[in-house]
Order: structure tokens, then sequence, then C-alpha cells
């Protein structure tokens, strides 16, 4: 068993090449890029980075992004919160069913939905808001969170509800004061997951925008296309797309694995 | 556990059914809409009838995406989850090493998409690319963007890179649940590695790896950012998954009809399918 570190350590390796070549590219010119092939930058460059942060065009990208991101993580959780809770609690007619047909929702590709999607927003008047973006996005992150957070609410015990009702609470202070601080990793790792599932997906975020909400990623696939290869400005901004990604892991690190196992260990 | 029964809990349901019924449901009635429909543009209509699904069901090309789909996401289930459970199996269990490992495996997690399509098309491009050039270098013949064989490989090296830290994470979250008891138990009646495996760990491990593999189902029959951009469906339509091309036939080339009722026909398999693993998932919480 001397060799147990091993396997951990070369599957970190794999998983950290591509990242590598990624970051090394943005920090290089596109000529060297594409001139000659190097294994790390020879003349290290921030030209890259300042493109990005000084033109509108590639950091309101960013801004877009962040800030639909957010606005999807704060409605699926708060909707999620009292549904999950009436999953973990009770028996109502037509749970079972309800529940599958909300996961079901997330099972739906992306793409059936993308043409109906922007008709529908267009019809409402939402088209190219960060709020439609939100809003779309809680298809399969309203289910994921419920499922998530109804995991960790089964693993509190019914006899706090009941203490607290002797005890003189009203529903809503219970629930407020009490039950949600008692699962706050699992609302942690549901915001988490939210954040993740509406920070790595496009193909919706694409085609419910065009200017004004424009995610970053959508700003990167435009620019490889109209100006030729930017390789090593595509490179800086991809990489500054995994950074918000490693800070909330670390933030939620200890719970990570749990999280993923949907609070069901 | 016992739940109560009470119908007032449809009422904490309210929010998200509205969110989750506007978000599903009109978009769903305007598939369902356009599936039995036939148009000569100018927004005129005329019903089709079930036209349509008779003619995805017979196409060939439909055929052809589907079983390429399939391939895919039986490979990468073959190759993700075995290789998921023992990288599991050999982390470390405590110390600061832990924390390191899981932050290190949930990168890739938390990449937008394309940004993985654009990462390994340029990592495994044969002239520039780190990958392409060392493989080329080792004597083999590779370039991904000419030959199907080598189109593949990167395609599942790509999913295999993305995702199987999700399987990793889910393994690993069910090994800690493991008391240690478990293990002294075993140690006492003198049990292989292999029996420790076989009657301890994934027995430990089946509601976890349910999970995984549902999630890795679903996600894996939906992808669609990913190869586009790695690949476009290339060479030729080697690569194209059922989404892609899905998404060639609605937005390439505007046929809302076929397009809706290959729609419908693709989600009704996931959902089939899903419904399967969901209630053996289910039946085994009861058990």
């Amino acid at each position: 068993m001397r060799a147990k570190w091993l396997v951990p350590t070369l599957y970190i390796l794999f998983l950290m090449l591509p990242i590598y070549w990624l970051v090394s590219m943005s920090f290089k010119t596109t000529n060297e890029i594409l001139g000659n092939f190097t294994l790390w930058p020879q003349n290290p460059t921030l030209e890259n980075y300042r493109v990005i942060f000084t033109d509108p065009s590639w950091y309101m990208g960013y801004v877009n992004s962040i800030s639909y991101v957010t606005l999807n993580t704060i409605i699926s959780v708060s909707a999620a919160l009292p549904a999950a809770y009436a999953f973990s609690r009770y028996r109502f007619l037509g749970d079972k069913h309800l529940f599958f047909w909300l996961l079901t929702n997330r099972m739906a590709p992306a793409a059936v939905f993308a043409l109906p999607f922007f008709q529908l927003y267009s019809a409402v008047g939402l088209f190219d808001t960060h709020i439609a973006v939100a809003l779309a996005h809680t298809l399969f992150n309203v289910p994921l969170a419920v499922w998530i957070l109804e995991g960790f609410m089964s693993g509190v015990p019914r006899q706090l509800d009941e203490t607290a009702y002797i005890d003189g609470y009203s529903f809503p202070r219970f629930f407020i004061r009490i039950f949600i601080p008692t699962i706050k990793a699992g609302v942690g790792v549901a915001a988490f997951f939210c954040f993740m599932f509406s920070w790595v997906e496009l193909l919706l975020a694409k085609t419910l925008t065009a200017v004004a909400a424009k995610p970053i990623a959508a700003t990167m696939t435009k620019t490889a296309s109209s100006s030729g290869y930017e390789l090593g400005l595509l490179a800086a901004a991809g990489t500054l797309t995994i950074i918000p990604g490693a800070i909330v892991i670390w933030f939620v690190r200890n719970y990570i694995a749990k999280g993923f196992a949907l609070g069901r260990v | 556990m016992n739940k109560t029964v009470n119908q007032k809990a449809w009422l904490f349901v309210l929010p998200v059914l509205v969110l989750v019924a506007f978000n599903a449901i009109i978009p769903l009635m305007t598939v369902v809409n356009y599936s039995v429909q036939e148009t000569f543009g100018n927004n005129v209509f005329f019903w089709s009838g079930l036209r349509w699904f008779e003619d995805i069901l017979r196409s060939e090309r439909f055929h052809a995406s589907l079983t390429r789909q399939a391939i895919f996401t039986g490979s990468i289930l073959l190759i993700e989850v075995p290789l998921g459970v023992l990288i599991a199996l050999a982390m470390p269990r405590k110390g600061i090493w832990v924390s390191v490992c899981l932050v290190l495996m949930a990168m890739p997690l938390l990449i937008p998409w394309n940004v993985v399509g654009a990462m390994w098309n340029i990592f495994a491009l044969p002239n520039i690319g780190l990958l392409g050039k060392a493989l080329n270098a080792m004597g083999f013949d590779y370039n991904y963007t000419r030959q199907v064989g080598d189109a593949w490989f990167t395609l599942i090296l790509m999913d295999v890179w993305h995702w199987t830290s999700l399987v990793v994470l889910l393994a690993y979250a069910g090994l800690v649940s493991i008391p240690d008891a478990y293990y002294q138990a075993a140690k006492i009646d003198g049990a292989s590695r292999w029996a420790i495996f076989r009657y301890i760990q994934l027995p430990k491990m089946k509601r976890v790896l349910t999970i995984a593999i549902l999630l890795r189902f679903m996600d894996s029959f939906n992808i669609y950012t990913e190869p586009v951009v790695l690949t476009g469906g290339g060479p030729g339509n080697a690569t194209t998954l059922l989404s892609i091309d899905l998404v060639k036939i609605a937005l390439g080339q505007f046929d809302l009809g076929p397009a809706a009722a290959m729609s419908l026909i693709y989600f009704l398999i996931i959902l089939l399918l899903s419904w399967i693993f969901y209630t053996v998932m289910t039946r085994n919480e009861e058990g």
C-alpha cells in the first residue's frame, strides 16, 4: 500500500495539464503561440489581461455572468427551501409524482428548450436581461436545490420541529430562526451547486441574451470567430472564468463531498 | 422516517411549482405545437398530424446520431465509474491533503463548458497543443480534426477529464461514512482487501454510485457545448451527438416541425431511462 498516494497524484496531474496549458498560453503573445512550440512563456506578457480589464465589451461579460448567476442562486435557493421542507416532513397528494416531475426538468436537454425559451422570454419582454437568464436557469437549478436540501433536511430529527412548537414558536419564526441555521451547511451546498450549474451553462444564456446581458463565455466565442484567432486573449479570458469557481470551491471544501452526494450519505 | 399527511404542504411547494411550470410547461407546449404542424414560412401553419414523428423514427440520420450518442454515453460510463471508484479508494482519509485533493479535483467541474471545449481544442491541436504535440512526438499519427478515431479519443478523454471527479467525490462521500469499527471487524476476521471492498465498501457506496450513474447518464445524454466547441460534430458527422444534430436541424436548417418531433422523442428516451434508474434508486431507499 506504499504507492497509494500515486493514484490521486497522477489523476490530479492529468487534471492540471490542460489547465496549465491554458494559463501558460494566456501569458504568451499570439505570435509565440502560433510561431514556435514552447512549454512555458519565453517572454511572459500581461498584455492579454490588460486588454480584458480595459475593454468594456470584455469585462462587462464578467459582470453580466456574475449578476445572473447570483440572481439565479438567490431565487433558486429561496424557492427551494419551503418546498424541500414540505417534501422532507409531510406526505401530501401527489408528492412522489411531483418530486419526479421536478427531477425530469433536470433531465431536459437544453437544446430542446433553446428556441421555445427565446420565444417565451421575447414575448414577455425580458429578452436580453439578467433576470431572463436567471429565471431560465431555475429550470434545472430549482429541482437540484430541492433534491439537495431535502436530503439535508431529512437528516434533522423531527423532535426539533416539535420542541419549537411546544416552546411557542410560530412556523415562520421557527423556520427562519431555528431550522435554516440548523441546515446551513445544506443551504451553502445548495447555493454552491446553483452557482456552479448557472456559471457553466452557456447554451440557454447565449440564446437569451444579445448585448446588454451577454455572458463572458459567449463573448469568448464571438471574438474567436470575428477577429481571427486571438488565442492569447481567448486563453486569458478562459483563465479568468476558472477563478470564481476556484473561490467558491474553497468556501465549501469541507462539505463538498457530502454535497455531491446530494446530502444523502 | 414516518411523515404526517398534510395537504397544506402544497402551499410550500407552490413557488417552486410556479417557477418550474413557467419554464417547463410553456416551452414544452410550444415544442408539441410545432411537432404536429407544417410551415412554409410567414407564420402560416398547417396541421400535419404525426408525420414528423414517423419521418424521424424512420430517418437514418436520427438512427445514426442516436447510435453515436449511445456509444458515447456507454463508453464514458464504463470508464468514469470504475476509474472514479478506484481514485476514491486511494484518496487519503484525514489531514490537510483531503482538502487539497477535493479542491483540485473539483476544479474541472466549475469551468464553463465552452471553456472546457476551447481548452481541449487547443490542448489537443497537433501543431500547437501540448497533447497533440506529445502524441505526435511519441510516433502516433494524431490529428483529431481529420481522423475519426482521434476525434472520438479526444472527445472521450475530454469527458473523462471533465466529469470523473464527480464520481470520485460521490464515491468518496460514501466511503468516509463507513465507521472505523467495520474495518476493525474485518481485520479481526482476516478479510482480504477484495473482501473488504466487496462486502463493506461497495454496499456502502451503492446509493451514491446510483446517483453518480444517474447524473452522468442524464448529463452525457444532453451534452452539447463541449463537443461542439471541440470538434463541431466533425470530422464530417463522426461526432455529431443527438443534441448537436437537433440544434443543426432546428436552428441551422430551421426545420421546426422535424426538430420539435425529434426533441420530444429525445426527451422521452431520457425520461424513460431515468425513470428506470429512479425507481431502482427509491426502491433501495425503502429496502
